[in-house]
């Protein structure tokens, strides 16, 4: 049984911040949503509201920075860069500005809809010169989360997750490198944040089913190690598949997309996750089925990139976590 | 018209009464909701439904359709929750709530004021359903996408400029919440109408002082409302949001060559005196036990005249 780590973020920042005296827990009215409310309440000196203002607020933080400080910005991802693009880039990516971006509620994980899904955000991010990406899969990867964004000199946009998750690794979070979690030679899987549970489900069929898979989780998506992916897209036969919590354009997908054109690789390439469209509200396990954001999805995926069947069904797959709607781990309804 | 048929049927009162049942027995059976909200809006968006607003019959089934897909070339049957506010016919109004949080109490509203079968909130947050718990644009009565807050007005007065360009009579009505003052979208909105003389637009904002992290005056203060719109150029009214008679008066306010925004000063325990309890964290009230949510059941029913809920079954 994988073991369940409920609200990482929580522990993991505070312990972050009180280390570091020059970071500070920025909050834009999504305080408890976000798992800072017991930092607010303990640390009010460390702690800033900034209300539904999320425009100001990031033009804010760029002031801040300039100061020094280090302000760790906590409200969903999507709030953090569709609104206020434009601050984003002047203020903070243009200058360098160590501002720390913890997006929560990454892709399709909130029922909220499409004005509370960041689907594109990775896409965002990655054409904005400066800009450093993580993203985090697991418990242990949320836990170094802080360590490791407040390492980057200059701005940097976090997927985090939040509530209850499985630990999947026992390492934190390098950044710049990828974790291999299986070296097959057959395909190569390439996945991020919650897909890489999906895939981990999916390599055991697939083994099972014969194919061997060599599957990549990415915690760095920017700048991004295009060596290091280029040895394992060279070491399979059978060709690259990627699976995503965003949309196919300008996310992980993307990015391999890129390596394997620059480099001459003549291998075929599957994309998978939301596919030139917007996500509606729904639990996770409905909206990753829906979608073809699933282990399922990528077993079929694998099938198409082989041009071969493989005859796995759902029951042929390890069994999916269901996270519980009104888990007690969150607070709010979203 | 057939709102006007209806109208007199019910009291606005009873309406609203009807709205906190609802979403009470919904909060009861799923272990919490926004509750609050039905507390504070309750008279509002009964009395926009029962009596303001010019609507026509509605044109989408009674019983909610499933989730049709987003807008897309590839879907051309896409549709808004637009229907359940009666069809888009130069004399009717228009209505944008622009916390799609509210869903929830805007979908009691339609039940209520007999616009979508009661079946339609056995949907609510369910796979598949277009009941969304953030009202989507596809969720009955919801006309175009709000939920991230602030972006309703600037629409409205879009559309409403346009229909004076058109020469339509229908006026665009939209629902606020008061956090929405904190965006500054919201400001840009109030000057955009009084440069452009759009007059047209009607706005009701619940001003329960209340957002997720709390009492707003300690998330981020917003001071003065009423003459901070004013002097960005709206004509403003505020009225006690309970009191049904104070909302027909100032609906009735002159505001020529302006928008009219009334502030609609609520209370977020309202017919519910118990919820004060949660103060200051009234957002999405989550029952913290059994035992809490045991005894809000049956001083909320109490309260609200009828049985507790019967929510193991
Ligand atoms: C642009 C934007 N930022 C943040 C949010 C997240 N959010 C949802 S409701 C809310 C504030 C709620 O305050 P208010 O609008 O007054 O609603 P009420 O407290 O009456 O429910 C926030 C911050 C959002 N929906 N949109």
């Amino acid at each position: 049984m994988v073991e369940m780590v409920s609200r990482p973020y929580e522990r993991a920042f505070e312990k972050h911040a009180l280390a570091n005296p020059e970071v500070l827990c920025i909050s834009a009215d999504l305080t408890s949503s976000c798992e800072i409310d017991k930092f607010r309440d303990n640390h009010p000196d460390q702690f800033l509201s900034m209300g539904m203002a999320e425009q100001n607020m990031m033009s804010f933080c760029g002031g801040l920075g300039l100061a020094g400080y280090r302000p760790f910005i906590h409200t969903f991802g999507v709030f953090t860069y569709r609104r206020p693009y434009d601050q984003l880039m002047a203020s903070i990516a243009y200058p360098r500005r160590k501002v720390r971006i913890m997006g929560f509620l990454p892709g399709i994980t909130t029922p909220g809809g499409m004005t509370h899904q960041a689907i594109e955000d990775i896409s965002v991010m990655r054409s904005m010169p400066n800009m450093t990406i993580l993203e985090t899969g697991d418990a242990t990867e949320v836990e170094s989360i802080c360590e490791a964004a407040d390492s980057i000199d200059g701005p940097v946009y976090c997927r985090v997750l939040r509530g209850s998750m499985p630990r999947l690794f026992d390492t934190p979070i390098k950044v710049g490198e990828m974790r291999e979690l299986s070296l097959g030679n057959d395909v190569l899987i390439v996945t991020a944040g919650i897909t890489t549970e999906e895939a981990m489900r999916a390599t055991k069929a697939l083994e099972a089913a014969g194919v061997s898979v060599r599957h990549l989780h990415l915690h760095t998506i920017k700048p991004f190690n295009a060596e290091a992916i280029l040895d394992h897209i060279n070491a399979v036969k059978g060709g690259v598949i990627t699976l995503e919590n965003h949309v196919t354009e300008g996310g992980i997908g993307s990015l391999v997309a890129e390596v394997m054109a620059d480099n001459g690789v003549g291998k075929k390439l599957r994309r998978l996750g939301l596919k030139d469209t917007y996500a509606h509200g729904g639990s996770r396990a409905y909206l990753m089925r829906y979608y073809g954001l699933d282990a399922l999805a990528l077993t079929q995926g694998v099938e198409d990139l082989l041009g071969q069947k493989l005859g796995i069904s759902e029951a042929d797959l390890a069994e999916a976590r269901v996270d519980a709607v009104h888990s007690l781990a969150k607070a709010e309804g979203l | 018209m057939w709102n006007i048929a209806v109208k007199n049927e019910r009291t606005t009162e009873d309406i609203a009464l009807g709205i906190r049942r609802r979403v009470f027995e919904h909060a009861m059976r799923n272990n919490g909701g926004y509750l609050s909200q039905a507390c504070s809006s309750a008279e509002q968006l009964a009395w926009l439904y029962n009596e303001e607003l010019i609507l026509g019959a509605p044109t989408l089934p009674m019983i909610p359709k499933p989730f049709g897909g987003v807008p897309h070339a590839d879907n051309p049957d896409y549709h808004t929750g637009a229907g359940y506010n009666g069809p888009f016919e130069p004399e009717f109004d228009r209505l944008f709530i622009a916390p799609a949080h509210y869903a929830l109490v805007a979908y009691a509203t339609l039940i209520e004021t007999g616009r979508m079968a009661a079946e339609g909130l056995e949907m609510f947050n369910k796979d598949g359903s277009s009941v969304e718990m953030i009202g989507a644009e596809h969720s009955p009565g919801m006309e175009v996408h709000n939920g991230t807050l602030g972006i309703g007005l600037s629409t409205a007065a879009g559309l409403a400029w346009a229909r004076k360009r058109k020469g339509e009579k229908g006026r665009v009505w939209v629902y606020m919440s008061d956090g929405e003052v904190q965006e500054g979208q919201t400001w840009e909105a109030i000057q955009c109408c009084a440069h452009h003389r759009i007059d047209n637009v009607k706005a009701i904002m619940d001003v329960n002082r209340q957002q997720c992290d709390g009492a707003m005056d300690s998330v981020m203060e917003v001071g003065d409302i009423k003459t901070k719109m004013e002097n960005f150029g709206a004509v403003v009214v505020e009225v006690d949001a309970h009191n049904v008679n104070d909302m027909r008066e100032a609906a009735k306010t002159k505001h020529d060559g302006k928008p009219l925004i009334i502030l609609a000063n609520s209370n977020p325990f309202h017919a519910m005196p118990i919820l004060e309890e949660r103060f200051p964290r009234l957002h999405y009230v989550r029952f913290k036990s059994e035992e809490e949510r045991a005894r809000m059941n049956i001083s909320i029913a109490e309260s609200l005249g009828v049985d507790p809920i019967d929510y193991a079954h």
